[in-house]
Order: structure tokens, then sequence, then C-alpha cells
């Protein structure tokens, strides 16, 4: 579904992103581990055309991503839940969900759609009237993820969803992960919690100072001596 | 006491200008950080535009709303497209420079615009032909005309507008996604671009008929009247807390109020040594003890509820 190519990501003179080839298979959950600053983050703002890259190829169901431009993404079927969430601060939590489906105009759908992540996240429901800004960082997290499905994307990219989280949110946020992807949601998660992302997704990447070192299936990369010691902690 | 009312209705005219000028500032402003200095030479254009309209269909035995009317409608035609052109050329080029390259880029579009209006309509005062019959109330002492009732009763149908344009549109809710964070709201689908002509193209638009109403309110233009016009509405934008829609209305009410209580009394207050002709030291005053005290304005939001 998504074949990346040599990706190269610079700012300025500092290369972040040196040259990366992955793929994601339809129906799949990729997961993409890696240290502070290895240029994960990097790769899904290339990917979401937040930036350009400075090379290679990004192609997205046979089509070049490279040469679109960001607001065209989201009716290719791409959303991005950006890392520290994004959400509009001085929104209601309905109207940030109401932007998720900026790009739609299948009204009686979107309608179902809203009913749909509300069911998924019943807090959004509680806070559907408060601002944005206030909410919990959890509940922020939530309406990301939950106007992100707005868009009816056929592929998400997640940068860091349990970041700043407290566990039993962390859990939460997960569980609704999982449950997206069981019902066909292609992922491509980025996480610095390698444990949990490699639990959820089937294959993993190890990303390095801007590369990609490792790449198995999730199981046999949460068994690896090597991953254990630089990303599990042990 | 009629002195107070009297410069209460002055004030309110004035300030239902200074509001729709306002918010061209803060509309633009509010989504990319932009102090547009050429905003008032777009005001001034939209009054020369007006006034050339209105001199050539004036002899044209048409009834003099309508004639009325066609230069309202052409100015704010013309200043959309100047809004426009300005934001493509001037503006855009410059997307992601330091802020203090389009700042000074707007300077110098205010120039050239000043420049290109005294080639066009002279140096000298141009007066507006006697169009309207005036008619002159009185309430308790002070007096109003037609006119002063036509320019708030238009600045506020037109600010009632823009309300339900922000807020109950698609075009609404993409400007104001943009406002908040313009790389979330591209991936949502919103196209920047787009909303970034549209915050100056509708910001013209209203500066046009501003414009239009210090016309028929002081009955004269001048290529160079932009430039105190738009230091003062920016001093209300300013006042109200710029990149906020009601502050901008509200701060360009309260402006108009103060300089005219302000004109009303400072004779008062100084012993008649200083006059009326004064009265442009207020705004800046006003704006100088914002700037001190709250720089953020009345309505402003803390730095951190800015996305
Ligand atoms: N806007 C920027 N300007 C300059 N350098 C940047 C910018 N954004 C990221 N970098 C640099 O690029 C490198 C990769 O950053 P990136 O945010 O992609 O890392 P990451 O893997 O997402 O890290 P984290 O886990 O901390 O989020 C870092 O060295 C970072 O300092
Ligand atoms: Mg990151």
């Amino acid at each position: 579904m998504l074949e990346v190519t040599g990706l190269r990501v610079s700012y300025g003179g500092i290369q972040a992103v040196r040259g990366i080839t992955f793929h994601v298979n339809e129906g799949e959950m990729v997961a993409l581990i890696g240290a502070n600053g290895a240029g994960k983050s990097s790769t899904l703002r290339a990917l979401a055309r937040l930036l350009t890259p400075a090379g290679g190829s990004v192609r997205y169901r046979g089509k070049e991503l490279v040469s679109l431009p960001p607001h065209r993404l989201v009716g290719e079927g791409i959303a991005l839940v950006p890392e520290g969430r994004g959400v509009f601060p001085r929104m209601s939590s309905l109207e940030n969900l109401r932007m998720g489906a900026y790009a739609r105009n299948d009204k009686p759908a979107i309608q179902h759609d809203l009913e749909h992540v509300l069911q998924l996240f019943p807090r959004l429901k509680e806070r559907a009237q408060q601002t944005a800004g206030t909410l919990s960082g959890g509940e922020q997290q939530m309406l990301a993820i939950g106007r992100a499905l707005m868009s009816k994307p056929k592929l998400m990219l997640l940068d860091e969803p349990s970041m700043g989280l407290a566990p039993i949110m962390v859990q939460k946020i997960f569980e609704v992960i999982r449950k997206v992807a069981s019902e066909g949601m292609t992922i491509l998660l980025v996480e610095q919690n390698a444990k949990l992302a490699l639990e959820v997704s089937q294959r993993g990447y190890v990303m390095e100072s801007g590369e990609i070192t490792v790449t198995d299936e999730s199981h046999k990369l949460l068994a690896d001596p090597k991953v254990r010691a630089a990303y599990l902690g042990e | 006491m009629d002195t107070l009312l009297q410069q209460l209705i002055n004030g309110l005219t004035l300030g239902a200008v200074y509001a729709l000028v306002a918010l061209g500032y803060t509309m633009v402003y509010g989504i990319i950080g932009l102090i547009n200095f050429a905003h008032g030479e777009v005001v001034m254009i939209g009054t020369m535009v007006a006034f050339t309209v209105i001199v050539a269909l004036a002899g044209s035995g048409l009834p003099p709303l309508l004639v009325l009317s066609i230069g309202l409608a052409v100015a704010v035609v013309v200043c959309m497209a100047l809004g426009w052109s300005l934001e493509r050329v001037a503006y855009r080029p410059l997307r992601g420079a330091p802020r203090l390259t389009p700042l000074i880029t707007a300077i110098g579009m205010s120039m050239v615009l000043q420049n290109v209006a005294m080639i066009i309509w002279g140096r000298n005062y141009i007066t507006f032909p006697p169009m309207i019959t005036k008619h002159i109330y009185s309430v308790g002492g002070a007096t109003f005309t037609n006119v002063q009732v036509a320019i708030v009763s238009l600045a506020a149908l037109v600010m009632m507008a823009l309300i339900y344009l922000v807020h109950r549109t698609r075009i609404g809710m993409a400007m104001r996604a943009t406002a908040q964070n313009p790389h979330v709201a591209s991936l949502m689908g919103v196209d920047i671009n787009r909303v970034i002509a549209m915050a100056f193209v509708i910001g013209s638009a209203l500066g046009a008929v501003a414009g239009c109403m210090v016309g028929s309110y002081y009955e004269i233009a001048h290529y160079q009247m932009g430039f105190m016009l738009g230091l003062k509405a920016f001093t209300a934008a300013v006042l109200g807390g710029i990149g906020n829609l009601a502050g901008a209305m509200a701060g360009g009410l309260l402006l108009g109020v103060i300089e005219a209580l302000g004109a009303g009394y400072i004779g008062q207050l100084t012993g008649d040594f200083l006059g009326s002709h004064y009265q442009d030291i207020f705004a800046f005053i006003v704006l100088i003890i914002v700037l001190m005290f709250r720089p953020s304005g009345l309505f402003g939001e803390r730095e951190g509820d800015r996305a």
C-alpha cells in the first residue's frame, strides 16, 4: 500500500533522515521505533507532505505522493495524527471532529462516523462542547485520533500516541488503536514505547540516527537481545 | 451633558469605521501573523474609487441611492482584487522568511499604493459630490445625521455577516482552523494558500466599505488619508487583542469613543491649552498604554492559548 524508497529529510545542513526504505502492506500495522531524535517524526512529516523530502520516493497505491500539496493527502485516504496531538485549541471537541471531515461532503455518512467515533471514545462525548485546549493530554490524544478517523482514512500515521500519558490512558488509547486495526485499518505507528508498539504491530522497523538498522516481524524484534538491550531497557 | 452625548454619537460613528478597518488587520494577523501596513492604503483606494465612480455617475440622472450603491460595489470589488494581488505578489513569495521581511514589504507596499494613488488622483483634496440630502435629527441636545445612522447600521450589518461567515460556514471553519494550527489544518484538507488569500480579500472588502463610510462622513478624500486611518485602526486592533475578531470590533468602537470624548473635553482638561484638533493624540496614548500594560489587548488570549 505504501512504499517508501530512499527517503531523505534534511533541515538546513542537518540530515535527519538518511535514505530510508520501507513499506506498509494493506491491513497491516507496522511499528517504527527508535530513540529521541532518530528521525521518526521527520519521516512521518515527510510522508504527510508537511515538509518536502530532500530525496527519495513515496508511492501510495501506485501514486507518487512527493509531488502532491499537503491538503490533497486526506483525499487520498491518508491521515496523520501528529506528535503532540495538534488539536485546534480554541475549537470545541465537536468542531475538532468536524474539521476531521472537512474534505468530505457525504453529510449523512459524516454524522454516522461521528457517532461511531464518540462510541469509540465515550469521554469525548462528555466533553463535546469543551474547548479542546482545556482537555487533558489523554483526552486531546483521543480527540486527535478521533479527528483523523473522521476523514475516513485508509492509512493512518500515528506519531507517539502514548507520549506524556499515564499508563491507564495509554492502555485505553491502545485498545482503540487495536480495535481500529482489527476493523481493517492500515497503520504506521511511531513510538518510543517500543514494547507497546511491538506488541500491537505485525512488523517493525528500528530507526537510529536517520537510518533503518533492523527490521523484522514484531514478535521476533521483541525477542531480539540487541533490540531488548537498546529499546526495552534490559 | 449634551457634549457627552454628542461625543458618544460621533465616537460611535467613527468607531464603526475603525472597527471595520481593524478587522482587516486582525484577520490577516490572526492567520499569518503579519501586520499588513498597506491595509490603510487599501481603504484609501476604496474611498478614491467610490468617489470616482460616484462623480462619473452624478450627472447620469440615476437615483442617488443607486449611484452610491454602485460606487460602493465597485470600490469593494476593486479593493478585493487589490488585497488578493498584494498577498499574491508581495507577501506569498515571502512566506517562511523572517518576520521582519514581510513587515518591511508591507510598509513598502503602503508607499507604493500612496504614490500610485497620487499619480491617479492627484495631490489635492477631492471633494465628495453632494449626493445625499442630509437630515439632521436631535435627541437630548445632541444631533446626528442620516449619514451617521447609515454608517453605523451598515457597519453592524457587515460585522454580523462576518461573524456568520467565520462561525457558520465551511470557509470560516477553515479560517479558524488555519489561524490555530496551519499545518494540522492542511492535514484536514484545508488549502492554506486559499485561506490566506481569502483573509486578504475579505479584509479588503471590509476596508472598502469603511473607505466609503469615511468618504461620505467627511465628504473629502486625499491620497494620504489611509495612513492615519490605518494607524488608528491598527491601534483599535491592538486594543481589542490583535488576531481576535470580536476584539477588533470592540477595540474600534472603544477607540472611536475615547477619541471623540478626548476631543470634546481636551479644551476643558488643559485649560484651553490644547484644542480639539489634537484629537489624534488619544489613539496613540491608548496604543502606548495598551502596549505597556496589556500587550495582548482587552480580549487577547494569553500566549499559551494560541496555537
Ligand atoms: N524543524 C527542525 N529544524 C531543525 N532540525 C530539526 C527539526 N525537526 C527535527 N529536527 C532534527 O532532526 C532530527 C530528527 O528529529 P525527529 O523529530 O524526526 O526525531 P524523532 O525520532 O521523532 O524523535 P522523538 O522521539 O524525540 O520525537 C533531530 O536531530 C532533530 O533535532
Ligand atoms: Mg518524534
